[in-house]
């Protein structure tokens, strides 16, 4: 059982709302569930929609082929009849005229004006629920979250009235659904965020911008139950210089944006890493470049990424693929940075951000915060140097006020092992070697290697980063399904580059890299680190998201046919 | 007794002979060492030029951070530890010019801080430019008849946005200077004190004479808890500059708006990672 529903309609007309209630709904049913959205950058009007794709199978992207199509207006079932299934439905407002023979009409607007007339979308949430063959409990327990008092009784009747307007359609959706009492529900933004809370984030500077907002908005919501600080800069400068001042003084700090963003924090990121600062910053991707598509998904900045700010130093770029590993990914990327005391910028994206999916309980258990800072009993009358060589080039790190007698001293410009500006050219050669010697060992002991699915004996090697996993997995799945003999290779770690898995299973098979970009740039990252030849790209940039059956179409024409 | 040498360190500094600099780094360390504080507990933010090098000419804990964004940094150094003291130090370019941003908004975040600006009205490391307020009569390499801006007033503004504690001071008034350094330390919020310095390379106008003839104390009368009286005494300049604390107003600070539950430290509080385990729920 697959199955894909899509809610669409004019910004303004409270789609979230009925997006989050079926999709709460759903997985509280049992079903597998990936929820995208696609949203114009306007508050009112225009079309917005989202997806919901759920089945008995596991899943890891959306699908454009659609089940039912619940319009909000007239505008949803125009835009999106080419893509309903010869089976599908449209579920529609009965004042609406009809433009589709599979069109069911409900009077949603007149049941509307009956109770509320706000509350329509309501009455959509309940008749979907009945078409589906399922009852409305569940609806009914989750609506407190998003109304209360007399417009929560509003909503329930609505609901109610909306589950009776129809009729049920669909017997068998729920036959081979297991139950998902150890999983949980979550969007991309609040995995992220989540995971740097579990963490032990103290501290979180940002200005908002799509799509990484939804980071700020799940911190600030913890604020009252946990030590956390999360401040509104006054622009992105301020933010990734206000964490960077966090930091210094020894708590766990975090920044996030975009790529304007990111490019404004260009500098400050140079600066953690001659001043050894640790920092972690995020940036949700969307395409660019300037303001370039606010509210879509691009993985465009990757080389952005690598080659961050003037200047060398080490640095960390993590690639989180999915919401599992966004929660994991940064709860790691504040243990690396302060492990080795450099920046780590976590590449997410729009795609990965906005999307919803049910994946298990996070594991507790596993994680194990290091801090790296000195311990203040060990240092005795020992003369604090901020700067210290050492053999790993790890300096120790005490937090002002930490030491009585130990000041602690950090600086962009070239320093010595205290700290002070210094011009002479030996030690501006230690001290660049002594950065750089950090991520050898870092290299060495916590870069982890792209996660590899298949079979040993493969043609075709295809290659992912990032968020481009979760539809890369599902095609890989179709084309394994045909007979092909593919792998898939998802890195999660992109820079430094991991290479040895790279490496071994690119001998004698084709390499196909799959990107959300339009210049190939993993694949031009792997040629200039490993000197590889990757054969194929698969790649797109309209903003929009792949979907499983797109990357195995485009495999079939233009790896196979062209190969 | 404290030691008399307690906050400075014998460094050769990167300043010109003569520079203001040095009577203003005399005034602080002596402000701080009356004030019994120890080198570990006061921590200074920076930004780049000459002014910005105080962090390695003094001995506190330092963050000598990047052109512009001396003020960020220490609001992150207010949330990890507010019993560190912060003071923030930079030049008239780096604070107004580079960084103006910022002053404007952490006027209203009113964070626990002092703020020195070293105004010298002049860009001194890249060697004479006009800085945010320069004469417009100066002329440069650059502002080859005059600046093309008039002069940003910094007193004025400040007072303008009802800064928590602003100030004006002259190092050719060392006891004064570190009478206003000490009176912003004990002010709850943000203090500025624009200080009036000259740059003996560059600034060939306003030179110690030229401050010296002008500058005069604030008359014991004065109330500096009455704003249009400071709007008034803020725009006073030229003949007549005015220094003392031209307005003060104790209001909530910004750690008094966080949601923070008690005055320990963040840098010194345990975290386990299961105490996070509870927020899955809301994703049930």
């Amino acid at each position: 059982m697959d199955f894909n529903l899509l809610v669409g309609g004019q910004a303004g007309q409270g789609l979230k709302t009925v997006n989050s209630i079926l999709g709460k709904v759903l997985f509280r049913e049992g079903f597998n569930i990936f929820s995208s959205s696609d949203f114009m950058s306007r508050i009112r009007g225009g079309h917005n929609f989202m997806q919901l794709r759920i089945s008995d199978q596991k899943l890891y992207g959306p699908d454009n082929e659609i089940d039912l199509l619940i319009a909000l207006d007239k505008k949803t079932a125009k835009i999106h009849k080419e893509q309903l299934k010869e089976d599908g439905i449209v579920l529609i407002d009965g004042k609406s005229e009809i433009i589709d023979s599979r069109a069911i009409l409900i009077p949603a607007s007149v049941i509307a004006n009956d109770i509320n007339p706000k509350g329509i979308n309501t009455v959509f949430v309940g008749a979907a629920l009945k078409m589906m063959g399922l009852d409305l409990e569940n609806a009914e327990e989750i609506l407190p979250d998003f109304f209360v008092d007399e417009i929560l009784e509003d909503n329930i009747k609505l609901l109610r009235r909306g589950y009776k307007a129809v009729e049920k359609i669909y017997d068998n959706l729920k036959k081979n659904v297991t139950g998902k009492e150890s999983e949980i529900f979550i969007d991309g933004n609040s995995a992220l965020g989540y995971g740097a809370l579990s963490g032990g984030l103290s501290f979180y500077s940002a200005y908002p911008m799509s799509p990484s907002t939804g980071i700020m908005n799940f911190l600030a919501q913890q604020q009252k139950d946990y030590d956390l600080v999360v401040e509104q800069a006054e622009d992105e400068l301020a933010a990734v210089n206000m964490a960077m001042g966090g930091s210094y003084t020894g708590i766990r700090s975090m920044t996030g944006t975009s790529g304007g963003g990111l490019a404004l924090m260009n500098e400050a990121i140079g600066m953690a890493g001659i001043s050894e600062i640790p920092l972690v910053v995020a940036d949700v991707q969307r395409p660019g470049p300037a303001t370039g598509l606010p509210t879509r998904t691009e993985q465009g900045d990757l080389l952005f990424a690598v080659n961050t700010a003037q200047g060398e130093f080490p640095l960390m770029v993590i690639a989180p693929r999915d919401h599992k590993d966004l929660f994991y990914s940064s709860f790691r990327a504040l243990n690396i940075a302060d492990e080795y005391q450099i920046p780590v910028i976590l590449l997410s994206d729009q795609f990965n951000a906005d999307s919803s999916k049910n994946i298990p309980e996070f594991d507790f258990e596993s994680l194990e915060i290091k801090r790296n800072l000195i311990k203040k009993a060990d240092y005795g009358k020992k003369e604090y140097k901020r700067y210290e060589f050492t053999d790993d080039g790890i300096s120790p790190r005490a937090y002002p006020g930490q030491l009585e007698d130990g000041l602690v001293l950090i600086d962009s410009d070239e320093h010595d092992e205290k700290g002070h500006i210094v011009e002479d050219g030996e030690m501006r050669k230690r001290m660049v070697d002594k950065r750089a010697c950090k991520l050898e060992k870092l290299i060495e002991k916590d870069l982890n290697e792209p996660e590899y699915f298949g079979e040993e004996d493969i043609e075709y090697l295809l290659i992912t980063w990032g968020s481009s996993y979760g539809p890369t997995r599902e095609a890989f799945q179709l084309l394994q399904a045909d007979g092909i003999k593919v792998g898939l290779l998802s890195f999660n770690d992109v820079w430094p580059l991991p290479k040895n898995k790279l490496k071994n299973l690119a001998e004698r098979v084709e390499l196909v890299t799959v990107e959300m970009n339009s210049t190939a740039q993993f694949k031009s990252l792997i040629a200039s680190e490993t000197l590889l030849d990757v054969e194929h790209d698969i790649l797109k940039y309209s903003g929009r998201p792949f979907t499983g059956k797109e990357i195995y179409n485009r495999f079939l024409d233009e790896v196979i046919d062209n190969g | 007794m404290v030691n008399e040498q307690e906050f400075t360190i014998a460094a050769e500094t990167a300043w010109c002979p003569g520079c203001g600099n040095f009577p203003l780094r005399k005034a602080l360390s002596e402000a701080l060492q009356e004030m019994d504080l120890k080198p570990s507990q006061v921590a200074i933010f920076s930004g780049i030029g000459q002014a910005a090098k105080v962090p390695h000419y003094i001995k506190t804990n330092g963050f000598n951070g990047l052109h512009g964004r001396s003020l960020p940094p220490a609001i992150g150094a207010r949330v990890g530890n507010h019993k560190l003291k912060v003071i923030v130090e930079s030049g008239d370019g780096c604070t107004y010019g580079e960084g103006g941003n910022h002053i404007l908004h952490n006027i209203r975040r009113n964070p626990d801080l002092v703020h020195l600006v070293h105004d010298n009205q002049i860009y001194g490391l890249t060697k004479g430019q006009a800085s945010p307020t320069s004469e417009e009569s100066i002329k440069t390499g650059i502002q080859v008849e005059g600046t093309t801006s008039e002069p940003f007033k910094p007193v004025q503004f400040a007072v303008g946005m009802e800064a928590s504690f602003v100030a004006r001071s002259f190092v050719g008034r060392q006891d004064h200077l570190k009478e206003m350094i000490q009176r912003a330390m004990k002010h709850r919020g943000y203090a500025l004190i624009d200080i009036l310095q000259p740059c003996v390379s560059f600034n060939k106008i306003n030179t110690y004479q030229w401050y010296d003839k002008r500058v005069y104390r604030l008359s014991e009368d004065y109330d500096p808890t009455n704003l249009d009286e400071a709007f008034k005494k803020s725009r006073e300049w030229g003949d007549n500059i005015p220094i003392g604390v031209i307005y003060k107003n104790e209001k909530k600070t910004f750690r008094d708006r966080l949601l923070l539950e008690d005055d320990q430290p963040l840098v010194e509080k345990e975290f386990e990672s299961g105490d996070a385990d509870k927020i899955m729920e809301k994703f049930k």
